[in-house]
Parts: C-alpha cells; sequence; structure tokens
C-alpha cells in the first residue's frame, strides 16, 4: 500500500467534510444578524473569502506542521488536547492486543496439542460467542458481575480519586483499572485471533514438513513452534488490519468504565459539537491505521523471508 | 468446473443443512426475523410508551422487566431487533450494489481500470468508519438513513475485493473460454458464465458483513447516535449505563439481542462457507 496517496486522500476527505457540513461559520461566529461588513471582516480574517484550492493548500500545510486547529470548546489547539488523552487510550489498546495475539496463540496451540474433541468444540464455542458479542456489553456484564457485585475491580477511571498514589503504588492502582476493560477489549480480538490460528494450525500440522518434523522425532510442543511460524502469516495480516476497529472498540470501553481516553474525549467534543477535535481524532486514527498497516507489512516481510519490498 | 446445474445446487443445499453451523445460524436468524416483523404483534406494547412501574425486575407481566420511564423493556428489544436487522439488510444491498460491480469491473476489465479501483478499495478500507460516522452524525444529524448510507458507502470494499478474485480466477476458465470461442459477447459470457459462479463466494462475505454492520449501529446508538425516535438496541444497552446498580436486566437483555443476531448472521456465513466453499475458507 501506498503510504502517500493515502495520507493525501485523508487530508482531503477531512478538508471535504468540513466544507459538506451545513452551516456558514462565519455567521456562527458573527451571529445571525450580525452586520454585512462584519462577516466579510471575518470572512478575511480567517481566509474563507480565498478559492477553495488555496484554503486546501493552507489547510494541508497546517497539518503538516501539527497544527490541527483549535478545539471550540477548550479554546486550546487540538493536537494537544488530543495528545493529552492519547497515552491512556495507547495503553489500552496495546494492553488488549498483547493480551489478545499471546493468549490467542497459547490457546490455540493449547488446543492443538491436546487433541481432544471437546477441547475444540469449547474453543470454537467460545470464539464464536467472543466475536459476536459487543465490547459494550461485555463491559456492562464484567461491570455488573466483576466490580459491582463482588467488588473485586474498580467500577471506573483510571486511578482510585480517593487514595492518590505515587511510584510503585501508583502503578499498580493502574493496572488494577486497567484490567477489566483491557481485558473486555481484548476479548473480541482474542476470539478471532484463536480461531484464525486454531484453523491454520490444523493445516500445517497436516503438511509434509510437519510430518518430516514428527519423523525425526522431533516434540509436539517443537512441531508446533515450527509450524507457528507459517500460520502467523495470516493472523499478522488481520491483526494488522484490525488496528481501526480496536481503535473504535476502545471508544466503546472508555465509555463504559470512564476511562479517560480518546473515547471519553470523542462522547464529550460529540455533545459539544467541537468539530476541530472530532476531526483531529478522525486523522489522528486514520494514521495510525496506515502505520499499522506500514508496520504490519514489515512485520510480514520479517516472518516470510521470501517476501521483499523495492 | 462446469456452470452450476440443479444436482449442483441440491447438494450446495445439502451440504449446508449437513452443517450444525449453518442450521443452527439459519434457525437462529429466523426467530430473530420473526420477532422483528412482528415485533408490533408480538409485544403489544408501544416500545416508548410508559406501561409498568419504573425499573420493575422482570416478571410475567414484563419478561425482560421496565426501564427508568416503566416502558417495557421486551417491546424494546423487539423494536429494536427490527430496527438493526432494517439497517443491516438495507446495508448490505447498498454495499452489495457497489462492490459487486465494481470488483467485477476492475478483474473483467483490468490493467488501469483494476488499479484505478483497488486503490481506492484500499482507500476506503483506511478510513476508520466509526470516527467517520461519528463525524457525519455530528454534522448532519442523527438518522438511520444516513447511518445506512454512510455505513454502505464505507462497506463495499470488502465484498468488491472477493468478487474481483473470483471473477479473476475465473476469467480464463476452460468454459468461460469454451463460451467465448462459441462466438458469445462479452457481456454475455460475463452475465451467463462468469457472475453465477463468482458470486456464491461473495453471499458468504455479505453474511459476515452484515453481522458486522449490527454490531457498528448497535455500537454508534450506543454513543446516542442512533435516530432519537426509533428504538435500537444500542440505544437501550445505552440507557442501562446509568442503571447498572439497581436495574441489571435493562443492560443484560438488550446486549444478549445484540450478541445472538450477530451470532446468527455469524453461523449462517459459515454454513454458507461450507456448503459454498466445500475446499476451505475464505
Amino acid at each position: 500500500m501506498q503510504v502517500l496517496p493515502t495520507v493525501a486522500g485523508l487530508l482531503l476527505l477531512n478538508f471535504c467534510i468540513v466544507h459538506l457540513a451545513p452551516g456558514d461559520p462565519v455567521v456562527a461566529l458573527g451571529g445571525e444578524h450580525g452586520d454585512a461588513a462584519h462577516h466579510a471582516f471575518l470572512r478575511a480574517r480567517f481566509g474563507l473569502d480565498r478559492p477553495l484550492p488555496a484554503q486546501l493548500a493552507t489547510y494541508v500545510t497546517n497539518v503538516l506542521r501539527g497544527d490541527l486547529g483549535i478545539s471550540f470548546v477548550q479554546g486550546r489547539a487540538v493536537i494537544s488536547v488530543i495528545g493529552e488523552r492519547l497515552p491512556a487510550t495507547l495503553l489500552l489498546v496495546s494492553t488488549a492486543l498483547l493480551l489478545s495475539s499471546v493468549a490467542g496463540v497459547a490457546l490455540a496451540s493449547l488446543t492443538a496439542r491436546l487433541r481432544r474433541p471437546w477441547a475444540d468444540l469449547a474453543l470454537s464455542a467460545g470464539a464464536l460467542l467472543g466475536h459476536a458479542t459487543p465490547s459494550f456489553w461485555l463491559g456492562q456484564l464484567a461491570l455488573l458481575t466483576l466490580a459491582v457485585g463482588t467488588g473485586l475491580f474498580p467500577v471506573q477511571g483510571m486511578t482510585d480519586a480517593r487514595q492518590p498514589s505515587t511510584g510503585f503504588r501508583h502503578l499498580l492502582d493502574v493496572l488494577h483499572h486497567l484490567a477489566l476493560p483491557a481485558l473486555v477489549l481484548a476479548a473480541n480480538e482474542l476470539a478471532l485471533t484463536t480461531r484464525l490460528v486454531r484453523t491454520g494450525l490444523r493445516e500445517a500440522l497436516d503438511t509434509d514438513y510437519v510430518r518430516t518434523a514428527r519423523a525425526k522425532g522431533l516434540s509436539d510442543g517443537l512441531v508446533i513452534r515450527h509450524a507457528l511460524r507459517n500460520v502467523m502469516l495470516p493472523v499478522v495480516t488481520v491483526v494488522g488490519g484490525r488496528i481501526g476497529m480496536l481503535f473504535s472498540g476502545a471508544v466503546l470501553v472508555e465509555v463504559v468504565f470512564a476511562w479517560p481516553g480518546l473515547g471519553r474525549l470523542l462522547l464529550s467534543s460529540l455533545l459539544a459539537r467541537d468539530y476541530p477535535v472530532l476531526l483531529g481524532m478522525l486523522l489522528f486514527v486514520a494514521l495510525g491505521v496506515v502505520l499499522a498497516n506500514l508496520i504490519t507489512d514489515i512485520v510480514y516481510a520479517w516472518l516470510d523471508p521470501r517476501i521483499r519490498y523495492q | 468446473m462446469l456452470a452450476p446445474d440443479a444436482p449442483a445446487k441440491r447438494a450446495e443445499l445439502s451440504r449446508f443443512f449437513r452443517s450444525a453451523h449453518g442450521r443452527i445460524g439459519l434457525v437462529l436468524l429466523c426467530g430473530l426475523l420473526a420477532c422483528a416483523v412482528f415485533a408490533g404483534r408480538l409485544v403489544p406494547a408501544d416500545p416508548f410508551a410508559s406501561v409498568g412501574r419504573a425499573l420493575s425486575p422482570p416478571s410475567l407481566i414484563h419478561p425482560m422487566g421496565t426501564d427508568d420511564l416503566g416502558r417495557d423493556l421486551l417491546a424494546g428489544v423487539a423494536h429494536g431487533m427490527r430496527t438493526s436487522l432494517f439497517v443491516a439488510f438495507m446495508v448490505t444491498i447498498l454495499a452489495g450494489s457497489i462492490g459487486i460491480p465494481l470488483g467485477t469491473l476492475a478483474a473483467w476489465r483490468g490493467r488501469l481500470v483494476d488499479d484505478a479501483l483497488m486503490r481506492v478499495t484500499e482507500f476506503v478500507q483506511v478510513v476508520p468508519r466509526f470516527f467517520l460516522a461519528v463525524i457525519v452524525i455530528a454534522l448532519f444529524g442523527p438518522g438511520v438513513d444516513r447511518l445506512i448510507v454512510l455505513l454502505g458507502l464505507t462497506s463495499w470494499p470488502w465484498i468488491a475485493r472477493v468478487v474481483r478474485a473470483e471473477v479473476l480466477s475465473l476469467k480464463h476458465r476452460e468454459f468461460v473460454e469454451a463460451a467465448r470461442s462459441m462466438g458469445a459477447r462479452p457481456s454475455r459470457v460475463l452475465v451467463r458464465e462468469v457472475l453465477p459462479n463468482a458470486l456464491p463466494p461473495v453471499v458468504v462475505v455479505v453474511s459476515l458483513n452484515a453481522a458486522g454492520v449490527i454490531l457498528l449501529e448497535a455500537g454508534l446508538s450506543f454513543l446516542g447516535l442512533g435516530d432519537p425516535d426509533i428504538v435500537s438496541l444500542g440505544y437501550l444497552a445505552n440507557n442501562a449505563q446509568g442503571f447498572l446498580r439497581v436495574a441489571w436486566w435493562m443492560a443484560a437483555f438488550p446486549g444478549a439481542a445484540i450478541a445472538l443476531a450477530v451470532l446468527s448472521l455469524n453461523l449462517l456465513g459459515d454454513g454458507l462457507n461450507d456448503a459454498l466453499n466445500p475446499r476451505g475458507a475464505l
């Protein structure tokens, strides 16, 4: 995939959305009954009287300089508003991705080693259910049972507001708050990863190279490790292609658990019609998806030495 | 491979019914469809009407309990199911009517057309449609119609890619060459020989895509982006968020309904895959 045309397309899309939107920003700023001269002044002040291509050029240079505009609500640069919330979401998303990948490969390898019909059945039933469950519902169920019901986990937030802590205790506090949202977010991905790895392993364990390895007297564990390297190719593609889905899942999970990340920002900006922030977020997530695709390609080439990119 | 005839069709049908996934999925989906179609008669209550005491737990009169305004939850779930399935159906039609012609065109024409269309497809796949939907609805206001258009305009690439791959693999098969050498016009070869054989795997993708659309719609209405005048399952789940401590049923049933709908379409897709692509998964 070519990165530059995609990024250019994303910028163009963002620009078009703003200009297709109903309503005139000048009327919003100057008031419906403001005089024509004032409107003309505002129009010139914000460069809205210039032809569209010129406006597009300004927009693109601004974005390239890291200027995504000013938040209507907070009156600060969009990039710093988003930058403040990004770490929490990245923490949640990366934890979930790590959990689902490691647990998915482990679960699938385990059932492949067990070679029991009931294990396979349980795995595929679990995968089907996990794949069908909306993340926000799983979050609500987890809240109902594990947080409200037993009190084992905190109900919301990222830290305990009643007992501010520092250092190692702070880290533990964050992990304690992270556990439920990360597990819930990981569940969907886990279902998909497990299913993919299991299907791949089933095919791989039937191939000639695995039979040869077995004939040489390799243990089950080693055989599976051989096979896994080939199985990982499609898994990497699918998981890498789902980064966008993971972010939208994170938004919903963050709303359920009041996790202070991009999701909460999205919701509050939505309610306040804070368009610069919403558009900035769209651009951010889209660039994240492009970056994830790029990384996927690199990992792919690393896993399969036959693939070379010019 | 020859063009499918009656016995081949029958074999596909019997393979579908032999697959447990397919059977369960079909039965589930039919049940949910019946709920959605007859929502008005099964549950006499208007989903927006206050019919009982607020926040009463499931009982014989209100099998799923009532919400904070005393509205019957069963009526809400049945009508919400109608919305979910309607959106999924319309999005599927829209996405199919964009994706199938574009995929066919890309594979049939090849070269420049193929390159151009595939670039567009890749681009649409990069755009995070959940975030795009949030912005479009924030700008234009909530509504089922724009939700359908938006999800339709962003979910065709997957269909287009599968159609393209199928048409490409069929384009130079013997039976297609045979039709061509007998002097059939290209359009006739495409419509009579290639497309009927290219579409079965597309059916699988379409049903899996519909499942994804239901999840997306639920997520968006969970954020409060659905049509405020139409009950949807996501809206009910969103409403439950404030009453988690006092009314578990408000969260439990709408979410379970979404999961069932998605599960039924996924199972159906699996069954269709077993029947139509017996040699392997997509």
